[in-house]
């Protein structure tokens, strides 16, 4: 019914995004911005040991405290379901939440939580903290992931045995599961390589690093309704937590999502909701708890450390015969960590005849992970991309030549199982070979500062999942967008500009609003790069859904079939309806003002579950000068290339890839965790665990390719995640080349490329 | 040199907050962030860390930026705050808040209060820097989005307009 040509209108333009002045006054509400009458604030108490069992809690002294409220422990959580569902863009077992929201008879990692208070000031709910006696029985901590795999080490869960395919080992492990993907037969497949390349590497655990800290604020009706404002990129993805924790009902439960200070896939699962909730009810006020930022390194959902191992073997002429790699990922305390995705994106872009690739799930004494932008793929990406560097070098083949010789293309099976389709790897290192920066002449540097240029090829597969949007039309003609999904990135614009462009109205039309798990259709987390493109295609299911409605108002108007009434929204009479009986035209104002009479309320409900989306492939090259007497690393010229389906609004577009590559700078040369021998984090701080500053960014050119998703109406891939995979393999790749050194660690600090060279 | 000892207890404190002079009773304990989030409900100033390494809490004292975070807010008696609250004047954006959105010079927004005021501070004090000097005088405010590059060519631009 509504055909839409490529002369966009509003898609591919540059508005004002529409929540821009409520974030340049500072007025937009985040999670620590809401304040309630008779608020109490919460605190946690968490632990200061690694791995403990806990012989004691008692609140007792704590809750004697003037001003002190409410204590709560496990004692005041039902047991919960030992079932595990995916939460955001990663899996969560809610027995193991449980654990992980309040300690049970073990706490496993420094900074675990144990007990939670609720007071009258911050400052008594901290001094009550003090109060609470715990008295532990200490442990031995595992914080290594292959020293976690070891027959004999210390075992976090007694209980939990390693499955695979296989079935369940008999004895208990710390690995909570591995798989194996084959393809061809990779002994015969080195048996033909003339060149063969292995190397080990290392990643230390990482932090999303969001400068909004997690906030929740809970009040409980006296009708039993529980209302929760939380900072979350999926409201519904909380209220099932809530729900599955508190044991309460999911329709008695209002999750409201604030303005998001930053979450890069770290805010899916919660972790100060259900504690709010709790002291909430027990002290019969609001509560707000609120993390510092000492919290949240210590006990949010970092990314995985990991060791992994990576061999290839190629031919004379430079065709990739076998690959085997072995990918070990921290879990942190609690199994789940991403080597799945790592597995499915590392070599993605390649034609690999003869592959097998171990994946290993294991929990050590850190915070559980969580999802961190492209989950598992950096890791694993780094790895590969510097063995088909090396690979490369030993052949004396440029490395965007390899790469373009063994490049994926549409159809190829892929190690996981799948196929590709519309990949377009190939246009994606062909702008690579392309670029002015890949063609500009690089002064090499002699002395102590040394030049060198590296390229990356990163992928990401993105997601899909539910959406709902709701276009109201109103009586003036203008419309009332509402969002199931949470803005996390100024996604209200891109969603309001698609809806625009399908009715064939100025942006400036749509109001968009994020709506509650109380007035919205049910939508997934904003995670998997998918809600530009999956709330997207709500977005025109409900325009859609709107114009058909309109066109039965103005049939009625006219006196007419439906059927004689024509809506035009391209050109320049986009937004009017035409009836061929009387020739006549009217503007969609025209039949908004006349709704009461015609039937009242017009509303176009677009609610969806895409099951079929495109991945990205996307590719950065980078200029770095390293000091080789300091061993620092400083970034001359960075280029990001991604192919993005279609750039609704590509000064988003634009910030989504050079976000990506600041925080894959950071991971390159400057974050890590870093533990002393008992578990004990030694940087959750920002002086210590360094983000990357102005000073650090070069201006990152970017480069859109716009090579569509066939079965999204403009074509949308996901964006979000592809620009953090390809930076850390893109510097390490450039290191190489300036020093002569291959890089096997992340982040490479100064001392750590020292250290490769020889010198400390 | 003299020591001058107030508390235990809460104490008097003036502040001149945007313009307008506001009388306090206040612990010594507490932050001029506190102050300004918690007793006087203007949260455009951020919590980010608490300990003066993300810039979030950045507000304008006595034409300074100063970390809100770091700073005891019975210091500043008598002293001139200004917020972000006190920029625009009503639909009417200041330069650099219409600068940072004609360059999508934010992506979540959480920083930007923090940015915005390091930005305002830095072209009263130096009207047309260069870039690197941007860079150096705003390092102190993080982006974890990685608006960087965009806050750059926002303050250049707004630099240029104020002229
Ligand atoms: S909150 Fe003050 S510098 Fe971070
Ligand atoms: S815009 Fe998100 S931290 Fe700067």
């Amino acid at each position: 019914m509504i055909t839409k040509t490529a002369e966009h209108t509003v898609i591919g333009t540059r508005p004002p995004r529409a929540d821009a002045f409520e974030k340049v006054v500072g007025k937009a509400v985040f999670g620590p911005d809401v304040n309630l009458p008779r608020m109490a604030y919460g605190r946690i108490l968490r632990s200061p040991h690694a791995h403990a069992r806990i012989v004691r809690i008692d609140p007792t002294r704590a809750e004697a405290l003037d001003g002190v409220y409410a204590v709560a422990t496990a004692a005041d959580l039902p047991e919960a379901a030992d079932r595990t569902e995916r939460v955001g863009e990663g899996n969560v077992n809610y027995k193991y939440m449980r654990d992980n929201t309040f300690a049970g008879d073990k706490v496993l990692y420094h900074g675990h939580p144990i007990a939670a208070v609720a007071a009258r000031t911050l400052q008594i709910a901290e001094q009550a903290l003090e109060l609470i006696d715990v008295e532990y029985e200490l442990l031995d901590p595992v914080l290594d992931v292959r020293q976690a795999m070891a027959a004999d080490a210390p075992l976090l869960h007694e209980g939990m045995h390693t499955r695979s395919l296989a079935g369940t080992a008999d004895t208990p492990s710390n690995v909570a599961s591995q798989f194996q993907f084959l393809q061809g037969d990779p002994e015969q497949g080195f048996a033909q390589a003339d060149v063969v390349v292995e190397r080990a590497f290392e990643t230390a655990m990482v932090h999303q690093g969001y400068i909004e800290p997690h906030a929740a604020t809970a009040a409980w009706d006296a009708d039993g309704t529980l209302t929760v404002y939380t900072t979350t990129q999926g409201a519904f993805d909380i209220r099932s937590q809530v729900h599955e924790l508190l044991g309460y009902p999911l329709s008695k439960i209002i999750v409201v999502p604030t303005e998001v200070g930053g979450a890069f896939g770290g805010k899916n699962v919660g972790y100060v909701e259900v504690p709010a909730a709790v002291l909430a009810r027990k002290s019969g006020r609001p509560v707000r708890v609120v993390m510092t930022r000492e919290e949240v390194f210590l006990a949010s959902g970092p990314s995985s450390g990991t060791w992994m191992r990576v061999k290839m073997g190629a031919t004379r002429e430079g065709r990739i015969t076998a690959a085997e790699v072995e990918l070990c990922y921290e879990a942190g305390a609690y199994p789940g960590s991403p080597v799945g995705a790592g597995a499915n994106c590392i070599l993605a872009g390649y034609d690999i005849p003869n592959a097998r690739l171990d994946g290993y799930d294991v929990v050590v004494n850190k915070p559980r992970v969580g999802a961190y932008r492209a989950p598992g793929a950096t890791q694993s990406t780094f790895a590969g991309e510097a063995v088909i560097d090396e690979l490369a070098e030993k052949l004396g083949l440029d490395p965007v030549e390899f790469r373009l010789r063994n490049i994926a293309t549409n159809g190829m099976p892929r190690l996981n199982g799948g196929f590709h389709e519309h990949i377009a790897a190939r246009e994606v290192m062909e702008a690579v070979r392309d670029h002015p920066h890949y063609n500009a002449p690089l002064e090499r540097g002699t002395g102590i500062l040394r030049r060198g240029r590296g390229v990356g090829l990163a992928y990401w597969g993105n997601w899909g999942a539910r959406s709902s949007v709701t276009l109201e039309v109103n009586a003036d003609g203008t419309v009332s967008m509402l969002m199931g999904s949470v803005d996390i990135t100024g996604t209200r614009t891109s969603i309001a500009m698609q809806a625009a462009e399908t009715l064939g109205l100025s942006l400036a039309h749509i109001n968009p609003a994020m709506g509650n798990t109380q007035t919205s259709g049910y939508s997934d987390a904003s995670g998997g790069s998918r809600t530009t493109m999956a709330t997207g295609v709500a977005a025109v299911k409900a325009a859609e859904e709107v114009i058909a409605k309109m066109h039965e108002r103005a049939a009625a108007i006219w006196v007419c079939e439906p059927e004689q009434v024509a809506y035009t929204n391209i050109g320049p009479d986009a937004g009017t309806f035409t009836c061929s009986r009387n020739d006549e035209t009217m503007t969609f104002a025209e039949v908004a003002a006349k709704l009461g009479g015609t039937g009242g309320a017009l509303r176009g409900q677009g609610d969806v579950n895409v099951r079929r989306w495109g991945g990205a492939f996307g590719a950065n090259i980078a200029d770095v000068e390293v000091d080789i007497e300091t061993g620092s690393v400083r970034l001359l010229r960075f280029t990001a290339v991604q192919n993005v389906g279609k750039a609704i609004r590509p000064g988003q577009v634009e910030g989504q890839l050079r976000g990506g590559a600041t925080q894959g700078i950071g991971w390159g040369l400057y974050e890590g965790y870093a533990y002393d021998g008992q578990g004990h984090m030694l940087n959750a701080n920002f002086l210590d665990y360094k983000l990357p500053t102005a000073l650090d960014v070069p201006a990152i050119e970017t480069e859109i390719l716009e090579i569509p998703w066939p079965e999204h109406p403009f074509g949308v891939r996901g964006v979000g995640e592809t620009p953090i995979v390809g930076p850390p393999a893109a510097i390490a790749n450039a290191v190489y080349d300036a020093i002569g050194v291959r890089q096997g660690f992340l982040p490479m600090t100064p001392a750590r490329i020292l250290e490769s060279m020889g010198i400390i | 040199m003299s020591l001058e000892f107030r508390g235990p207890g809460v104490v008097p404190l003036t502040l001149y907050v945007n313009g307008h002079e506001t009388h306090l009773q206040v612990e010594p304990r507490q932050t001029l962030l506190s102050v300004l989030r918690e007793e006087l409900g203007l949260t455009e100033a951020k919590h980010g860390c608490g300990m003066g390494t993300c810039g979030a809490c950045t507000v304008i004292l006595d034409g300074q930026t100063v970390y809100g975070c770091l700073t005891l807010a019975i210091d500043c008696d008598g002293s001139e705050v200004r917020t972000l609250e006190g920029l625009a004047r009503g639909q009417e954006l200041h330069p650099v808040q219409q600068a940072f959105i004609e360059h999508d010079a934010y992506q979540c927004g959480f920083c930007t209060p923090g940015q915005i005021l390091s930005a305002v501070a830095l072209l009263e004090a130096n009207p047309r820097p260069t870039a690197e000097e941007v860079r150096q005088e705003m390092s102190g405010n993080l982006c974890r989005c990685g608006a960087y590059p965009n806050i750059l060519s926002a303050v250049l631009a707004a630099g240029e307009r104020e002229e």
